[in-house]
């Protein structure tokens, strides 16, 4: 609920809501000493080349009081350094006269994603294993191509001084996690890799002094080297996807407008504001705060939080909840609840509670790793035991369940994972995809049930007029007159229409709006009116958004409208059935609407009016009845159910809270690529269990020589490098070919 | 064999050589912006003098 609660509480913030009430100059002064320039982050999704670049530095620098401005192009964003009284919209308007269209970013949300320290981390513990690996294979080589003696204990001896320091730095990723696992009496896959590489070193240690012929420096290493490129891939996947989330997130800079004692409007961070502060909300504009009308009349948008269609009234006296947009009027809110105590915290309760039914999910590397970690040990033990007591030599037994550990040990399946996820994950980022969560393709893979919400994610939320032949062209040319004044989306949507039919607008006069209720005017002698029901003179009836038109002393006449589809939405629909999934629809709208929509994009079941408990409900039913849902939403009142779901997908254009509770981000507005989606992780888990089976050849191959006693570090370095290739090669063919055509769900 | 008293270390500091170059790449951030620091080498803005 970053849209609220998340933020960062501003340096020398307010420690105590009622402190909020001193002056506000005060506060600001103390912000100022804490920091004497401000940091400003931009988004300029525009940019594209060189002359970008110095186009945009330029006009930056050009606004007095700019010290430093540097774009970054990957990240399609500018980061300047300004006087502390520097305003993102100055910034934001200079960027808009050289022709890019700016964004101010939340820097609190992005802090994250600023200095990657832990891929930095990775990559040079990387960089080291690299570098030490192919030195000591150099040596390695000509070792097994025949150095004898002296020669050889001296390569050797230089292999050892360079892998000790190399191990202690570059495997420290691996000792911090077997540790961890041991520590809570668990085996993780990085259990058997630090035992493999520690006993590596120690038999090769104690061979080299014993001018002994196998050392199996090279093969640690190599091995370090193949799993921290894993560790990295893993990491990069989710740093990309974390950053593009985080800038979702970034770009809801919470803010809201105070209005002062002295009735002066103040643009404050929504964490000063406190409980009896008067907020205006301007047209357009989302409340900041749970609240009651003050002043001003308007309608009200509640379908992110309800699922409703259809703008409710608000004049004064009215209750306001957070998240709700204002359409209309100007209205002034006297605050009764912010942050962690406003309507849309106490969702986070429900988030929490169904969260806790998905986190037991283990992924298919923990679950091979389970079966793997506890066998590699006993085999190793078993040889050990075997060759002590055939041979009664401590050090042969000791050298070959050294062997034994670094042949299985899951180099290769350290990588088949990662590889794989890498690829899957950059190609579905291509088609507008972000996967957020490590597991969600294996989850996504999985899924036979997929429940759609409606509004917002079926529809596109922006209404389009019923059957705009039916209305006589005088009607529809005086209705979009007096509709070009609106800002409403019904007007909008009139003027569209009327617009699509080449009807151009009356001539009127005197065009006065009244926020909550419509629009007035004079057509030659008669006074004309559009608006809603109750003030023009029409009713309501149905759940359908209306609205009325009356011209002089006429009956008046109706518009209805319906919300219209998002692009691909009939394609999605479609495209899950055609892979043999159901398909559910469940919406907080009313019942006419929710059956006309069902039957549009050819959804047979379908539950109308359903509150967000019950959503979550019907989620939970499914999964009970073991059925893996996939649930497709974006307004507050599915976030519950997002988070109960096996796996849940939401639009960019969702609130905050729901893109955080879902799995998958979608970019774009097209929902045409969620099918081919799932079709894509399918594939994905196809191609991590064949890397699972390459990997298990390699040993089938391997670990006979070693258990006899055969495996020299030659057959080892072969082993392991080989099966490493062919695993990342195998990954790679998930983003390089098409998909295979959908397959039934019943044969994952 | 008295060759490799040189060509082991010799070979060993190129390999630090690179490493450390490797090491000061990382540090000083050029990993950041691949897509941007490839096209300013592109931009005139401080052909005719120095950036001041």
């Amino acid at each position: 609920m970053a849209v609220v609660e998340d933020l960062p509480e501003p340096p020398g913030g307010v420690a105590c809501p009622a402190c909020a009430v001193t002056p506000a100059a005060e506060v600001l002064a103390r912000r100022e000493r804490a920091a004497r320039e401000v940091r400003i982050m931009l988004s300029v999704p525009e940019m594209s080349s060189a002359a970008c670049i110095s186009r945009v530095e330029r006009a930056l620098k050009a606004v007095p009081g700019v010290r430093t401005a540097r774009v970054n192009l990957t990240m399609k964003r500018a980061s300047v350094t300004a006087d502390p009284d520097m305003l993102p919209e100055t910034l934001a308007a200079a960027l808009d006269g050289v022709g890019f269209e700016a964004h101010e970013l939340d820097p609190g949300a992005l802090a994250a994603t600023e200095t990657d320290r832990t891929g930095r981390d990775l990559l040079m513990r990387l960089g080291v294993a690299g570098f030490a690996s192919m030195n000591v294979m150099l040596l390695s080589i000509s070792v097994w191509s025949g150095a004898e003696d002296a020669t050889r204990d001296l390569f050797h001896w230089i292999s050892a001084a360079i892998a000790l320091p190399a191990i202690a730095f570059a495997g420290q990723p691996f000792f911090r996690n077997a540790w961890t696992a041991l520590k809570t009496r668990r085996l993780n896959m990085d259990v058997p890799i630090v035992l493999a590489i520690l006993l590596a070193l120690g038999t090769s240690l104690y061979e080299t002094s014993q001018s002994g012929a196998h050392a199996y420096f090279d093969a640690a290493l190599t091995l370090t080297f193949f799993l921290l490129a894993g560790r990295y891939l893993d990491h990069r996947t989710r740093a990309v996807a974390r950053s593009a989330a985080e800038e979702l997130a970034a770009l809801e800079v919470p803010r809201a407008i105070r209005i002062g004692p002295d009735g002066a409007e103040q643009t404050v961070p929504l964490a000063d504001l406190a409980a009896g502060d008067l907020v205006l909300v301007r047209p357009g504009g989302r409340m900041p705060v749970d609240g009651v009308v003050e002043r001003g009349e308007s309608e009200l948008d509640r379908s992110l939080l309800t699922g409703e269609t259809l703008p409710v009234y608000a004049g004064p006296g009215a209750e306001v909840s957070a998240g709700e947009v204002n359409l209309t009027g100007p209205l002034t809110l006297r605050a009764t609840a912010v942050g962690a105590d406003s309507s849309l915290h106490a969702l986070t309760d429900l988030v929490a509670v169904a969260e806790s039914g998905r986190s037991n999910y283990s992924s298919l590397a923990d679950r091979a790793a389970a079966l793997y970690a506890p066998g590699v040990h006993i085999l190793a033990g078993l040889s050990f035991a075997g060759w002590y007591i055939g041979t009664g030599d401590l050090r042969t037994a000791i050298n070959i369940a050294a062997a034994v550990l670094i042949i299985t040990c899951p180099c290769a399946l350290g990588l088949a994972v990662p590889a794989v996820t890498t690829a899957a994950s950059g190609r579905l980022f291509r088609k507008g995809l972000l996967i957020k969560d490590a597991t969600a393709l294996e989850r996504l893979a999985e899924v036979d049930t997929v429940v759609f919400d409606k509004t917002g994610t079926l529809t596109a939320g922006t209404p389009r007029l019923d059957a705009p032949e039916s209305h006589p062209t005088e009607v529809l040319a005086v209705a979009r007159a007096l509709a070009e004044a609106s800002s409403h989306p019904l007007s909008r949507a009139l003027v569209a229409a009327a617009e699509a039919a080449g009807v151009a607008a009356a001539p009127v006069a005197d065009i006065r709006e009244t926020p909550g209720f419509g629009m007035e005017a004079r057509l030659g002698d008669d006074r004309i009116r559009l608006g809603r029901g109750d003030w023009v003179g029409g009713t309501q009836n149905g759940a359908k958004a209306a609205t009325w038109l009356k011209i002089g002393a006429d009956a008046p006449h109706p518009f209805t409208f319906s919300d219209a589809l998002r692009p691909g939405a009939a394609a999605a629909v479609a495209g899950f059935q055609a892979q043999g999934l159901a398909v559910r629809l469940v919406s907080g709208d009313g019942r006419a609407a929710v059956e006309d929509l069902a039957r549009e994009v050819g959804i047979t079941d379908w539950v109308a009016e359903a509150t967000p408990v019950e959503k979550a409900g019907i989620v939970g039913d499914l999964a009970g009845h073991g059925r893996k849902v996939l649930m497709v939403g974006d307004g507050l009142n599915d976030t519950a159910a997002l988070s109960a779901a096996h796996v849940s997908i939401s639009p960019a254009s969702a609130l905050d809270a729901a893109r955080v509770a879902s799995d998958i981000v979608l970019l774009g507005t097209d929902l045409s690529e969620l099918a081919p989606a799932r079709a894509t992780a399918q594939q994905a888990i196809r191609r991590i269990r064949e890397n699972f089976r390459i990997a298990t050849v390699y040993n089938v191959i391997a670990v006979p020589l070693a258990v006899a006693g055969l495996a020299t570090p030659l057959i080892a370095a072969l082993a392991m490098s080989a099966s490493s290739i062919t695993v990342s090669l195998n990954a790679l063919r998930v983003g390089a070919r098409k998909p295979r055509p959908a397959r039934s769900a019943k044969e994952v | 064999m008295d060759v490799l008293r040189y060509l082991i270390p010799a070979s060993l500091l190129l390999g630090g050589v690179g490493l450390a170059a490797f090491f000061w790449t990382l540090r000083s951030n050029q990993y950041d912006d691949p897509d941007g620091d490839s096209r300013r080498i592109l931009t005139d803005d401080y052909d005719d003098k120095p950036k001041g």
